[in-house]
């Protein structure tokens, strides 16, 4: 005759199962996060591998007992590193500033002006958010290259001070705060500038501050662009400028040193990434893509 | 409330200017482009007007090429990375204890440079005469023999290049899933539960399709990022992917306009032009099918 | 400042754009306010007083008609011009602000020579908290404050630069009850203070009646009487301003005029001398009944409400408008509630008649 389970085994099973899984779930994800760090993991300790220690591991080693810091010397003395390391920043800043200067005086035309045409010309803008970047940056090259702006920081940064995606954003977001806080302003005798700087982008602080981090994401790893309109080294972004690196590097095929050049350009956005990580991660899932 | 006509043109006059001169002409322009005949650049001239430049552009074997492994490569990593980015968020959902922190690492490769990190997986991979690399030797270790991922055969590139895209793309997709995930309501799972319904049944019969809208919108931006992909392969095989055998179509588009064989801005156009049609026709299917697939 | 609106007009296109017609929110308002008095602009929502209000702040201009604040001609002057001050239903306070900041704001947007220091400002707003005893509270924002205390900063924001006149947007409907009656009389307190001219909208006749020197009574954007409050309480001009103000509200029965007399149902029940003839609609206001064992008028019992200094008797009459007549009647009357009938004599002054189809008031002589 069977047993029948008492309340008592079936709480065990259940117990016992629900470990069972918990310990799966754990594992799985520990490995995935193993294979999305090793690469980080390896670049780092490549990068402190001495170049002749490194050659002669056939088998290459999980870590290293004689750390050194040679490599980043030579990633800053033997390429220009620093040089490219400095362009970045200036295009980041400089893009970043003009883009959001742009898109917040539009934003704030469409969320908070009346003007004949507005809803036609708003239509016509989301339109052009489903325009893709590769089919417009033939003629940008052309464009660029007729206005003799090839190699220089101008030409670089010009076609993408716009956005139309963080103009509906920020739209979106001026166009939630309460119309009295603008008529409370006009009587008080506020011009819309005044108004714009010193009321509404205050308030929408937060979406701004979203939009800098995901456009100062998407200039540092900017490439095709830059490819496109620089040859001269001088105007090389860091993306360019590690694929420099690789292809007429350090003379030779100096891995650890190459490794030491991708940790500097990787550090500045992880850490940022790091720092405002909650931030970035909400701002990504309302409003970037990639992949 | 009252109107002010022409305050409001004034603030979108930069926005204005700079979506005209580079957006709007240029998706003009890049059509002008793809059917002038002969266009020399330097003199910017051409013979005439005629479809020349499409029949090209689908001739050339490079170009054919590139469209082969775009199509494989699309189709791989589409499916691959949306089926492991739900069950990565998934398995996230299902626990509390280090949750952040896995989430922040899953995260990191979003915020980093694709040809940077694209660098540590070539060495990875890379066989040279001193070394097997990384990866060979786990292989080894597991018993297998080794392979030459990058410069071997045209299965063992596309694996790397496979694996290397599917891991640029995954955070972006375990961030939307979770969050979408962290939205269903927990009544629903309650109300199961009461009911004994087994884990499975609830994924498959609950959670899936009261996320579906979300799995979707992630195929479709999938498709069509990885229809672009471009930098990923350059961060592998360098920047001649023609030697390689690794070009994409967005890769042909900026070889033709630039570079060793570049300056034909017309094939190009017409290259880009293509793409965008194969784009526009699968975003239209998935949009058809997801129609009616998706409840909501 | 003296307020004179002449003629004003404002005309909105319709929302539904298929339809040509416009709709007129504010209908030729001919109004002169007095300087130095605190006016209710009173009516149900959707009359069109937040439109008026907007007109007087210049938010809003007027499709027709003249705005005159003393004898400047304001109709064209836009909002930041006017000199208004003007506190929203919501408050709208700016939120990333501390409330001394929100207070300095508009001293912020003096130009040319009246431009302040710094230290004028900061002196000026802490007198324009101080009337509105907020001045401990200058460092907060504006989300660490209760309702009632960012009413306040409202106020005192909208005082500090001195405006011609002030204007309050319902600035009560945001507070709970106890501090809605202590928050009124701040308002009277402040208005008498500063002797600003000060209009405020609202939709509750109590508060307009309770504070205002005058009150305008307004429906479908036109404007139906103006007047003291106890005045337009006494002798509203229509039905509708009668049945508006007071509280519980005017009764209304249906009835005619026949002979000089008032009947309702078949009683004879007030001597109506100087009435036409015919059907009318009579309205008695609670406090116009009187306990009569022989009088005219007789209800149903249904209720007795006791509320200490006075009694509400509640009855049901069939030729009453209201579903239930409520008389109050002192607590030294005696109601016996077993009793099914209840007779009232009416105090003729509390009687009101008015026409059935133009609801216009019908004057009489009750003797």
């Amino acid at each position: 005759m069977e047993k029948k389970p008492t309340y008592k085994t079936i709480e065990q099973r259940a117990k016992v199962r629900n470990a069972l899984g918990k310990t799966v779930i754990y594992t799985l994800l520990a490995v995935w996060a193993v294979i999305v760090l090793f690469p980080f993991y390896w670049m780092v300790l490549t990068s402190v591998k001495s170049y002749g220690a490194y050659n002669s591991e056939y088998i290459p080693k999980f870590f290293t007992l004689s750390p050194t810091m040679q490599n980043y010397i030579d990633a800053f003395t033997e390429v220009p590193l620093a040089k490219y390391f400095f362009n970045t920043v200036v295009f980041t800043v400089a893009t970043t500033a003009l883009m959001l200067l742009v898109i917040v005086f539009a934003a704030f035309a469409f969320a908070r002006l009346q003007f004949r045409g507005k809803d036609l010309v708003f239509t016509l803008f989301l339109a052009l958010m489903m325009v893709p970047n590769e089919l417009v940056v033939i003629t940008n090259f052309v464009t660029i290259t007729n206005m003799d702006l090839r190699n220089t920081f101008l030409g670089l940064i010009l076609p993408s001070v716009t956005s139309v995606f963080y103009i509906y954003l920020l739209k979106e977001n001026f166009a939630q705060v309460p119309d009295e806080l603008y008529y409370a302003a006009k009587v008080d005798a506020t011009s819309d500038l005044k108004y714009l700087f010193k009321v509404l982008l205050p308030i929408c602080k937060p979406t701004v501050v979203t939009i800098v981090i995901l456009k100062v994401i998407e200039c540092w790893n900017s490439y095709v662009w830059p490819r496109l309109i620089t040859d001269d080294k001088n105007y090389f972004l860091v993306s360019n400028g590690i694929q420099e690196i690789r292809e007429n590097g350090f003379g030779r095929e100096n891995i650890p040193a190459m490794m030491a050049a991708v940790v500097v350009i990787s550090l500045p956005l992880i850490i940022l990434f790091l720092v405002f990580r909650k931030k970035i991660m909400a701002g990504v899932s309302r409003g970037g893509t990639k992949g | 409330m009252e109107n002010n006509n022409k305050k409001g043109w004034l603030y979108l006059i930069p926005a204005i200017l700079f979506l005209g001169v580079f957006m709007v002409y240029p998706l003009i322009d890049v059509l002008i482009y793809s059917v002038e005949e002969g266009f020399n650049f330097a003199s910017g001239e051409s013979f005439g007007v005629g479809f020349y430049n499409y029949s090209y552009v689908l001739h050339d074997t490079y170009f054919l090429q590139a469209v082969k492994n775009t199509f494989i490569l699309v189709l791989i990593t589409v499916p691959v990375s949306t089926g492991l980015a739900l069950l990565i968020s998934a398995g996230l959902a299902s626990i509390t204890k280090l949750k952040e922190l896995f989430q922040t690492v899953y995260f990191l490769p979003y915020v980093t440079n694709t040809l940077a990190v694209g660098l540590v997986f070539m060495i990875l991979f890379k066989k040279t005469p001193y070394s097997d690399g990384m990866i060979n030797v786990l292989i080894q270790a597991f018993g297998g023999s080794t392979v030459d991922f990058l410069d071997g055969t045209y299965a063992a590139k596309m694996f790397v290049l496979c694996a290397y895209t599917v891991w640029v793309v995954l955070p972006f997709k375990v961030l939307i899933l979770t969050s979408a995930l962290a939205s269903v309501k927990q009544d629903y799972y309650n109300a199961a539960k009461v009911d004994g319904t087994s884990k499975a049944r609830i994924f498959f019969r609950i959670t899936l399709p009261m996320i579906s809208p979300t799995v979707f919108y992630l195929v479709i931006t999938g498709f069509i990022g990885a229809f672009k992909a471009y930098s990923d392969a350059v961060a592998l095989f360098g920047t001649d992917l023609n030697a390689a055998g690794m070009n994409t179509m967005v890769g042909y588009i900026y070889d033709m306009l630039y570079g060793d064989s570049g300056g034909y801005p017309s094939f190009a156009s017409a290259a880009a032009i293509v793409l965008f049609s194969i784009i526009l026709t699968i975003t239209c299917i998935n949009l058809l099918v997801s129609k009616k697939h998706v409840h909501y | 400042m003296k307020v004179v609106l002449q003629n004003v007009t404002k005309k909105f296109p319709n929302r539904n754009k298929r339809i040509k017609e416009e709709v007129i929110a504010v209908n030729k308002f001919n109004v002169e306010i007095p300087d130095g008095k605190l006016i209710g602009l009173l009516g149900p929502s959707g009359c069109g007083k937040s439109t008026a209000l907007n007109l007087l702040s210049g938010l809003l201009k007027p499709t027709e008609g003249r705005i005159f604040f003393g004898e400047d001609d304001v109709t064209n002057l836009p909002a930041e011009n006017r000199g208004v001050g003007l506190v929203f239903q919501n408050y709208a306070l700016y939120p990333h602000l501390t409330v001394l900041q929100n207070i300095m704001f508009p001293l912020q947007n003096f130009k040319g020579d009246k431009k302040l220091t710094k230290e004028v400002m900061k002196e000026k707003a802490y007198e324009a908290a101080k009337l509105v005893q907020i001045d401990t509270l200058m460092d907060r924002k504006p989300s660490e404050l209760s309702g009632g205390q960012q009413q306040r900063v409202a106020i005192a924001r909208a005082l500090v630069k001195m405006p011609r006149i002030l204007l309050l947007d319902e600035p009560l409907s945001n507070l709970d009850a106890r501090l809605r009656l202590q928050t009124r009389e701040e308002i009277r307190r402040i208005q008498r203070e500063t002797k600003i001219t000060t209009i405020f909208v609202t939709h509750d006749q109590e508060e307009a009646m309770s504070i205002s020197d005058l009150i305008i009574v307004m429906k479908d954007g036109s404007i139906h009487q103006i007047g003291a409050p106890q005045e337009v309480y006494d002798n509203p001009v229509d039905g509708f301003v009668a049945k508006f103000l007071g509280t519980p509200p005017i009764n209304m029965f249906r009835g005619r005029v026949e002979a000089g007399k008032l009947w309702i149902g078949d009683e004879a029940v007030l001597s109506v001398t100087g009435a036409p003839e015919g059907p009318v609609a009579a309205g008695i206001r609670p406090e116009g009944f009187v306990l009569d064992e022989k009088g005219p008028l007789s209800c149903k019992l249904a209720e007795i409400e006791v509320m200490g200094r006075d009694v509400t008797v509640v009855s049901t009459h069939e030729e009453s408008e209201n579903v239930e007549i409520r008389s109050i009647i002192s607590a030294e009357n005696k109601v016996d509630l077993a009793a099914e009938k209840v007779r009232f004599s009416l105090k003729p002054n509390k009687v009101l008649l008015f026409d059935v189809t133009t609801d216009a008031r019908i004057y009489f002589n009750a003797n």
